[in-house]
């Protein structure tokens, strides 16, 4: 039996969660998620050590830290990541890095629809990807990307499947999508649908679920090498190239 | 007779561009000091990128931190507390180094400890003469700060005088760019200015009216762009060392004449520098030479632990660690933290 401790701080949730499991199933210890205001700087902390107290937790023994590892916002996937590292410095434990959209699409586990995870990332932007499950496994069919809310819906009109919506970029972009899709949908019959309360949002539950397939296939890190993977470069970068491309032509 | 136990603290330090640890032992001893540094990368930006600098803090901090412990020969175990800068600086750097410092805190079960930034600067003259203590005047000087600082006690603080605009180190920073000097501009327009005659050009030394311990550099920063232009309308050359040396004498003549009128008004004996300005070489030795002049004791930290370093947030968390001052799992970043408001 392994045991996880997971956490998502990558987005408007603060989630901590202890995951248990083995090759026959896996269970859900505790989980704390807070859909309240970002100030996860404060809050992830004390949510763990409610916890802790909660359930007698030694943190001696669990097995890895799984961290929501981006994309979604810089700041909130590195407190989220030195709070990992700074854990798996302390108690000299393996990290798993989990995608934080990987995650969220987790939430929808055998569906048979297209999910399609929308994190809002300003400048009219989603960090989003396209998923299906095969059987158990979750496959990836749009690796995930920051692309304009338009351009993943277009998309998703050719792939010609039902699909299903989640993630805080949803009602940021809900009324954009259900114009293009009202459109688009319509004429070939396909359905798309929003996710409910409670499996639309980022839970540290899927994020410690999927790590204890990844733990089990040897896919850690050391706390010290772990890194958010942000999807986007900083604006200062970003600028930099645009300028020595333009340059260069 | 109890042995007195000695208190070790492991420092983390990531409010701007440099990610770093360290080990320091009651307060005065450091064990260990390892900076990170990532002024070449900034360099190309002409200055600090945030989230660049939050970037790399997130890549650095584990190793930093271990490759301190190592140095300094200790585990986890053998640490009496955690300390941490949460302020004043960038956020987003700030938050890479507080959040893991409180797990850290958390999993190994030591108390934590919050550090003010400009504090751990002025500590840093506790860990250069292990004989200094308060009270004492001290200048504090840095691309983002200027204040002169009455130290009343280890804990207790006065400040007297603070710039009104631009920071000295920031002033050296845009008087440096506008010469061509680059970034960081304080070391590139020391360096000019050696080569340079500090009397070739009269820039203004600015008095703040009715606050005589107060600075104003953004005066002397526009007289030198405007003498810069004036140079190239006449088609004058410019020589750029005598504009660094006289920028730099006009600059250190006011911070010199405040903190010298400082230590004679409040009757204290002592003078220190802090900051990253306090490794600038001319600074050091107009000080030096008032100092004399006057009969005040000098103090001033090596270059090293001037500019940012974890060693003189481990003297300042120590002080504050004695003083039971403990930081709880909510400690958050405070980016303006005031000296005065923790």
């Amino acid at each position: 039996m392994k045991k996880i401790l997971a956490l998502d701080s990558s987005g408007l949730v603060a989630s901590v969660a202890v995951v248990e499991g083995d090759a026959f199933g896996s269970n859900l210890l505790a989980e704390y998620t807070v859909n309240y205001k970002k100030t996860h700087s404060q809050t992830l902390l004390p949510m763990l050590d409610e916890i802790v107290r909660m359930t007698e937790l030694d943190l001696q023994t669990i097995d890895a830290i799984a961290v929501a590892a981006g994309p979604g916002s810089f700041t909130g996937l590195r407190i989220g990541s030195a709070t990992a590292k700074g854990l798996g410095l302390a108690l000299s434990k393996p990290l798993v890095a989990i995608s934080t959209l990987d995650a969220l699409a987790y939430n929808l586990y055998g569906t048979d629809k297209l999910i399609c995870p929308l994190m809002d990332a300003r400048r009219n932007q989603v960090y989003t990807g396209v998923y299906e499950f095969c059987g158990k496994e979750l496959k990836r069919l749009i690796e995930p990307t920051a692309v304009d809310v338009k351009e993943i819906s277009e998309k998703l009109c050719e792939m010609k499947r039902d699909v299903i919506f989640l993630g805080d970029g949803v009602p940021v972009y809900q009324k954009w999508l259900v114009e293009i899709l009202l459109a688009e949908f319509s004429s070939c019959g396909n359905q798309y649908d929003f996710a409910p309360a409670h499996l639309n949002k980022q839970r540290a539950g899927a994020v410690g679920t999927l790590a204890l397939r990844y733990l089990q296939e040897g896919k850690t890190q050391t706390a010290e090498e772990h890194r958010p993977d942000y999807l986007r470069l900083s604006q200062a970068e970003r600028e930099r190239a645009e300028k020595e491309q333009s340059n260069r032509v | 007779m109890e042995e007195k136990k000695d208190i070790l603290i492991l420092a983390i330090e990531s409010s701007c561009d440099e990610t770093a640890a360290a080990v320091v032992k009651n307060g005065r001893e450091v064990l260990s000091n390892v900076i990170s540094s990532q002024i070449a990368l900034h360099t190309l930006y002409g200055g600090v990128v945030p989230e660049i600098a939050s970037r790399k803090h997130i890549e650095n901090i584990n190793g930093v931190i271990l490759q301190a412990l190592e140095d300094a020969n200790v585990t986890l175990k053998d640490l009496s507390a955690i300390g941490v800068t949460y302020g004043p600086g960038l956020v987003g750097a700030l938050l890479v180094g507080v959040a893991e410092a409180k797990a850290i805190s958390y999993a190994a079960k030591l108390p934590l400890v919050g550090v003010h930034h400009i504090e751990g600067h002025i500590a840093a003259n506790y860990i250069e003469d292990k004989e200094l203590t308060p009270p004492f005047v001290c200048l504090v000087v840095s691309g983002g700060h200027t204040h002169l600082v009455v130290v009343k006690d280890y804990d207790c603080y006065e400040i007297i005088g603070r710039t009104r605009d631009d920071a000295a180190g920031e002033a050296f920073d845009k008087v440096a760019r506008a010469i061509g000097l680059g970034y960081p501009g304080g070391p590139k327009i020391d360096k000019a200015a050696r080569e340079g005659n500090p009397e070739a050009i009269h820039f203004p030394r600015a008095k703040v009216a009715d606050a005589p311990y107060d600075f104003s550099f953004s005066g002397v920063k526009s007289a030198v762009l405007n003498y810069l232009n004036g140079c190239k309308m006449k088609g004058e050359p410019i020589i750029e060392a005598d504009v660094a040396a006289s920028f730099q004498r006009a600059v250190c003549e006011v911070l010199v004449s405040h903190a010298v009128q400082a230590v004679k008004d409040y009757h204290l004996p002592k003078l220190a520098l802090a900051g990253g300005v306090a490794s600038n070489s001319e600074l050091r030795r107009l000080m030096k030479e008032a100092c004399e002049r006057e009969g005040i004791a000098f103090y001033y930290p090596s270059p090293g632990l001037c500019t940012d370093n974890a060693a003189m947030i481990g003297a300042a968390a120590y002080y504050e660690y004695q003083k039971g001052t403990r930081h709880g799992l909510d400690l958050n970043a405070v980016p303006n933290l005031k000296l005065l408001e923790r």
